[in-house]
């Protein structure tokens, strides 16, 4: 207290030499992140608008510039078209599920009291679990011959379904997955939403007749939670857009399982064609940034203390 | 409504038992992964091979499945190289991003504005963005195949940057000025007086760091053809390849193996995973 209440007083000796020791200490704080940043993020990322402008292949003897070359062959690849639809279906199939189911999970749990631990466990255990293998687990529970889903299946008198070798089931069957990894983390974040919530604006609106638990839903939660639920979606989308793992296991990007970064994946660092796969590194980079721009706004709204 | 038909106990009763039910038939899908992992891996092959519904094993198998997984891939040396990626990853992000962070918070130095805004524009850019032109760099050196290849992308996290800036903000700042005026350098303020005040921000973002580490596949597929230096999910990945004969019990060992430590600890602090979630809000 007493070197608080000298403070403004002894302020004016250190004034001078205040601005001076700030940008001294300032300036070396930040050096390593600097340089870090530079290393391994904006030169990076330079490097990489330039590659996506050539067709720069691991060995080639010359380099030749294309322009816009790479963006157009990918406009016209039918599998890079492929691997583009499949991912926006992923995220078109994984974001409503993973919002809703998300938030139908935290408000059930969010009544509960002694068996809240439990269900929190329960959900929240798939996305501590490794999902590399996790994902060799889900092979076999539904391998057609040898998995319980369709021993199930066959045992309620269906035929076996091939989930993860049928084209078209192949997205459905990692969207089933990739729910199963997110919806807990999404509880997660709804649960927090929920305890924010002050108590007396339900007491209001019983008040105003709204008690009935849907009126309450519907006049206070929902409204309420907006925010958290803005957030939940753009975190979903990333996550979901970003789909790699799964695929890398369940399927390695074979027919109706082609996905953006698994293409990018493919094409440079296994046919080392960087040049083409910088390219489609660029599309990536353009829709994580449309995606993120809307979440860095939000984050800056949600961290206080 | 439904609280005014019925009188108050009978509705809350069915309201109790519908919400049950329902978390419990999803508590059941999250968890059957899990239980058939652990069932089969303690399964004889031939009854695997049956495909049977019946959850108990008939003979316990445990010992030998196990140990076969053990022997087919180096899983403990996965988890060695798991922990020394995660330490050597976490240690340098903060030491990195705590000094930068309490400039960007509390000092005012030339180009704090510029900074800032490159770390914000940072947190857009995931690893499979600058992943190509590192690889080459790394290429180069001839630095491919190695903890440090691993490690490199993620010295920096701009996110721990934001973070912990957010945190250090909230610092009073007449305790600043008082230790000032005792004549303590700002080295000495950050580690001695600010950090401290700001651990459960800097456990959030260790939990968050180790666990996005630890399951991360995309970066160590590109960087590691050596099995020795694959990290768990890498070596998941050889493994499960590698395995032949369909000998799911071993697989299911091996997975039960690889998920085993992450999930004990998140068993065992349960209460700082949800803190760490909520505080950070990204996986």
């Amino acid at each position: 207290m007493t070197t608080l209440a000298l403070a403004p007083a002894l302020d004016r000796v250190p004034r001078r030499s205040r601005p001076a020791r700030e940008w001294l200490a300032g300036t070396l704080f930040v050096v390593p992140a600097t340089v870090l940043l530079l290393a391994i993020i904006l030169a990076p990322l330079l490097c990489l608008l330039v590659l996506s402008l050539t067709d720069y292949e691991i060995g080639a003897l010359q380099i030749r510039w294309l322009g816009l070359g790479n963006f157009e062959k990918a406009l016209s690849d039918p599998v890079f078209r492929r691997a583009m639809g499949n991912t926006l279906l992923y995220v078109a199939l994984v974001l409503p599920g993973g919002v809703l189911l998300g938030l139908l999970v935290a408000l059930l749990v969010h009544g509960r009291t002694r068996s809240r631990g439990f269900y929190e466990v329960a959900y929240f255990l798939p996305v501590t679990a490794t999902l590399i293998a996790m994902a060799a687990v889900w092979q076999f529970l539904l391998h057609p011959k040898l998995g319980p889903i369709n021993g199930m299946l066959k045992a309620a008198g269906f035929s076996e379904i091939a989930f993860l070798s049928e084209p078209s089931l192949l997205i459905p069957t990692l969207t089933v997955i990739g729910l199963w990894n997110l919806i807990g983390f999404n509880m997660i974040l709804f649960l927090a939403g929920l305890t924010a919530i002050p108590r007396d604006l339900y007491d209001a609106a019983e008040i105003d007749g709204a008690g009935g638990p849907i009126d309450r839903f519907l006049t206070v939660t929902w409204p309420q939670l907006a925010p958290t639920t803005m957030f939940v979606a753009v975190t979903t989308s990333i996550t979901a857009f970003k789909v790699f793992d799964t695929v890398a296991v369940l399927t390695r990007g074979r027919d109706g399982s082609e996905v953006l970064l698994y293409a990018i994946y493919l094409e440079g660092f296994q046919y080392f064609k960087m040049g083409y796969s910088a390219a489609l590194t660029v599309i990536f980079l353009g829709f994580m940034l449309a995606f993120s721009v809307f979440q860095a706004f939000q984050l800056d709204r949600r961290v206080h203390y | 409504m439904q609280a005014a038909r019925f009188p108050l106990s009978t509705g809350r009763l069915l309201r109790f038992a519908g919400a049950h039910a329902v978390l419990m038939l999803g508590a059941a899908f999250m968890l059957l992964p899990f239980l058939w992992m652990l069932l089969t891996a303690i399964r004889a092959p031939d009854e695997i091979l049956t495909g049977g519904l019946n959850p108990i094993p008939r003979s316990l198998h445990a010992i030998e499945n196990f140990s076969a997984a053990l022997q087919q891939a180096p899983l403990l040396r996965f988890m060695l190289n798991g922990v020394i990626i995660c330490g050597g990853i976490l240690v340098i992000q903060l030491l990195v991003a705590i000094p930068a962070a309490y400039a960007l918070a509390k000092l005012r130095f030339p180009g704090r504005g510029l900074l800032f805004a490159a770390v914000i524009g940072g947190l857009c850019i995931p690893i499979q963005v600058p992943a190509l032109p590192i690889y080459l760099a790394l290429a180069e050196f001839g630095l491919l195949d190695s903890y440090f290849a691993m490690m490199v992308p993620f010295f920096l996290s701009v996110f721990a940057i934001f973070l912990f800036r957010q945190t250090f903000r909230g610092f009073p700042d007449e305790i600043l000025q008082a230790a000032r005026v005792d004549g303590l350098g700002e080295f000495e303020i950050l580690w001695r007086i600010v950090v401290p005040s700001a651990l459960p921000a800097i456990a959030a973002f260790s939990i968050f760091s180790i666990v996005a580490h630890w399951n991360d596949l995309y970066w160590p597929m590109i960087v590691i053809q050596r099995m020795d230096y694959a990290p768990p999910p890498l070596g998941m990945l050889f493994f499960a390849n590698s395995e032949t004969g369909a000998s799911y019990g071993v697989l299911m060992a091996g997975a039960t193996i690889i998920t085993a430590p992450l999930v004990l600890v998140f068993l065992l602090a349960r209460r700082r995973f949800v803190q760490g979630i909520t505080m950070t809000g990204i996986k």
